[in-house]
């Protein structure tokens, strides 16, 4: 029945159908009077009811013409020439970017896990900055928003890893531009944090409402090129007795985020918590929010110990294989881990 | 924002009425279901729930600010950017100014190691007139297991101030400014927590110490973890108290022997344990923080006190800002002291293991 795949409200859906409107063409010559008639609803309802029906017939002409096969599909050869000419968010440590394919990708939707004091937050504001880096230098020159749940977000951190970003920028010039020098105007570490919109979000109903909101926001203010939420699991872990609710939220934030990040073509970073999981006869590290999440994103991103070094683990992802490297979170922020740097060691 | 009424939201009056006629009163209801639930519920067409949920979420989504605007607020309008200072001129030094305002700082280490003296000490420097470099406000000391003695603080204060504690009446009021609550159970602290609520602004609070949260959670519920964390509503309650009132939040925890069974390897690492090397046994004993994990993660800055060969050491173990640096200290008649200013960088884990080794040796001397 075609009519009941209509996005209409349940009781004109069964009005159509117990008048006998059942198929879209029964609809297509009918008049809004006639209509009216034969519902029982007022005129301006059944206006509504036609309008919904045109568009869809009128997409179905689409469908057989003779451009696309399906409407809104799109063939894999094309899709292959996008995802080649998709920019990267560089993480300023290029082992990292190896395993990555290059950095975070545009039009996905990256989770990233790790125990406390990993550097989850670290790597949220890298990014946040990293964004920003200009063409010229092989960047994307976008914007960022930072939806920050748990109130981790440092601006005084933004603020160095800002300006050692514009310090490396500043000596790729050195190094490779110096006789165009004169033309090129260096960004100002205070005009990174413009560009990041930080909203502080305190309950789940909160963060709902801002990734609702997003798509407004990213379209009246453009070039927003990363969404980062730090982190996606807090409000959710606590005070929540329905976990078929909680998941059944997530799962729609998750596919909003989705639609965001094609739409827009920009990346999502999700940061998530560890928890404690039974399985096989002993305790292991995981990802919160459970096994129904874990689908939710493209690429997820495990930040662990391994022995004094911090190294990320790629634990998923539909065109790389699994690999980790190693990074350093240091002063000017997520870097290259040195192979043989001399720290003193405690005794 | 999340319990703004929908009837207030400036949506056309049909749509407002349907909404409440199936008792979805707040945003928290509405952004509860999903569209299609609501095109069930209310009985109205795809287009039209859309664009009643953009709106609702429109209104009820947080104003924003760039990081830019929020830099020169703080800056402006903060007392010492935002900091209190510990007086422990390297632990500052790494610490950018001190204990951040805003944000939930923990202690973590052994019994005896010394951290409600630097909790007292604390207490001592946020109660001490901004002229002498303190908060000049009143300190709300929450004292789970009776260690607070006013007497200890009165000392410290007359070794590391004398030139103030040895003036008429500034030992009394500065004592006076100190608030102690000893709550019995976690329901009596649950309710002095919703007082301190509505406190913190009258009193012109500046600090909020919370000595210890892990007593707290044991003296009810032992260690079995339940489901829920016991915790979990008054982890977001502290924090949103910290935030919302621009105040440091201090809270000590305690340690706990590690379990054989206790998960620190994800299941990747477990599959590729046989080819690598077992762990280098650098734990020498097994000491992890009492609050498990979920706990570690809601904190902002982790300061871990521990022994390490015999020598009482502080170290940042998390902070998006600060390295990983320790300490070496000592606890004298003017509370926590350090012994060298000049931290040592920790590495990787070591960071975060509480260590406990040669303290045995120096209780056999004492």
């Amino acid at each position: 029945m075609e009519v009941s795949t209509l996005p209409i409200s349940a009781s004109h859906r069964g009005k159509l159908i117990s008048s006998g409107y059942t198929s879209l063409s029964s609809l297509s010559s009918v008049s809004p009077s006639r209509l009216a008639q034969d519902l029982k609803i007022s005129e301006n309802e059944a206006v509504e009811i036609l309008k919904v029906v045109s568009r869809r017939s009128g997409s179905e002409k689409i469908e057989n013409g003779n451009h696309a096969i399906m409407n809104g599909a799109q063939t894999a050869w094309d899709m292959l020439h996008e995802e080649e000419s998709s920019v990267c968010i560089t993480t300023s440590c290029s082992d990292l970017d190896v395993i990555l394919g290059g950095g975070i990708h545009c039009k996905e939707v990256t989770e990233i896990g790790g125990v406390p004091g990993i550097g989850k937050t670290q790597l949220g504001i890298q990014l946040a900055v990293n964004v920003q880096i200009p063409s010229g230098y092989g960047g994307l020159g976008g914007k960022a928003i930072y939806i920050d749940t748990e109130g981790s977000f440092m601006v005084e951190r933004a603020l160095q890893i800002a300006e050692a970003c514009a310090q490396d920028m500043l000596e790729y010039d050195n190094l490779l531009r110096k006789d165009s020098q004169a033309c090129r105007v260096i960004k100002q570490p205070k005009a990174f944090l413009e560009n990041i919109f930080y909203f502080r979000v305190c309950t789940y109903t909160e963060q709902i409402a801002v990734i609702n909101y997003l798509e407004k926001f990213i379209s009246e203010q453009k070039d927003v090129k990363v969404v980062i939420v730090d982190s996606i699991t807090f409000h959710f872990r606590q005070d929540f007795e329905d976990m078929a609710l909680r998941t059944r939220l997530l799962g729609g934030m998750a596919l909003k985020l989705m639609k965001l990040a094609k739409q827009f073509k920009l990346a999502v970073v999700l940061l998530n918590q560890v928890t404690t999981k039974y399985k096989e006869g002993s305790f292991q590290l995981t990802l919160a929010l459970g096994d129904s999440w874990s689908h939710a994103s493209t690429n997820r991103i495990i930040l662990h110990w391994n022995g004094d070094e911090r190294y990320a683990y790629l634990d998923k992802s539909p065109s790389l294989q699994s690999a980790s490297a190693p990074y350093a979170v240091t002063g000017k922020g997520i870097r290259n881990a040195a192979p043989n740097c001399k720290r003193v060691k405690l005794m | 924002m999340a319990n703004k009424l929908i009837s207030e939201m400036g949506l056309p009056r049909s749509m407002a009425n349907v909404f409440i006629a199936r008792n979805i009163v707040t945003a928290k209801d509405a952004l509860s279901l999903s569209e299609f639930e609501l095109m069930e519920v209310l009985d109205v067409g795809l287009e039209e729930v859309t664009r009643a949920v953009a709106h609702i979420s429109e209104i009820s989504c947080p104003p924003y600010q760039t990081a830019l605007s929020l830099l020169e607020q703080r800056n402006q309008n903060e007392y010492l950017a935002g900091h209190l200072p510990t007086r422990l001129k390297g632990l500052d030094a790494a610490l950018f100014g001190g204990i951040p305002f805003g944000v939930v700082t923990e202690l973590v280490g052994p019994a005896g190691i010394g951290k409600t003296q630097f909790c007292l000490k604390l207490a001592l420097l946020a109660s001490l007139p901004t002229s002498y470099g303190g908060l000049g406000g009143r300190v709300i000391y929450v004292d789970v297991e009776s260690k607070f003695s006013s007497k200890r603080m009165i000392e410290m204060g007359l070794s590391s101030f004398p030139e103030i504690f040895h003036m008429e009446g500034l030992a009394q009021e500065m004592a006076g400014r100190i608030l102690v609550l000893q709550p019995a159970s976690l329901s009596e602290f649950t309710e002095s927590l919703q007082h301190i609520k509505v406190s913190l602004l009258q009193h012109n609070v500046k600090l909020l110490i919370i000595d210890s949260m892990a007593a707290l959670a044991s003296g009810e519920y032992g260690l079995a973890p339940p489901k829920h964390h016991p915790l979990g509503w008054h982890i977001s309650f502290i924090k949103s108290l910290a935030e919302c009132y621009r105040i440091p939040v201090v809270v000590t925890n305690q340690v706990r022997s590690q379990s054989r069974d206790e998960a620190s390897r994800y299941l990747f690492q477990e599959q590729s344990r046989a080819e690598t090397i077992e762990d280098p046994p650098n734990f020498n004993s097994h000491l992890v923080a009492a609050l498990g994990i979920h706990w570690a993660h809601a904190v902002t800055i982790r300061l871990v006190l521990e022994f390490r060969s015999g020598q009482r050491v502080i170290k940042i173990a998390k902070s998006s800002i600060s390295p990983s640096m320790g300490f070496c200290f000592n606890i004298t008649s003017s509370g926590v002291s350090l012994l060298d200013d000049e931290g040592v960088e920790m590495m990787g884990p070591e960071a975060n293991t509480i260590s406990w080794e040669g303290h045995i040796g120096i209780i056999n001397y004492e």
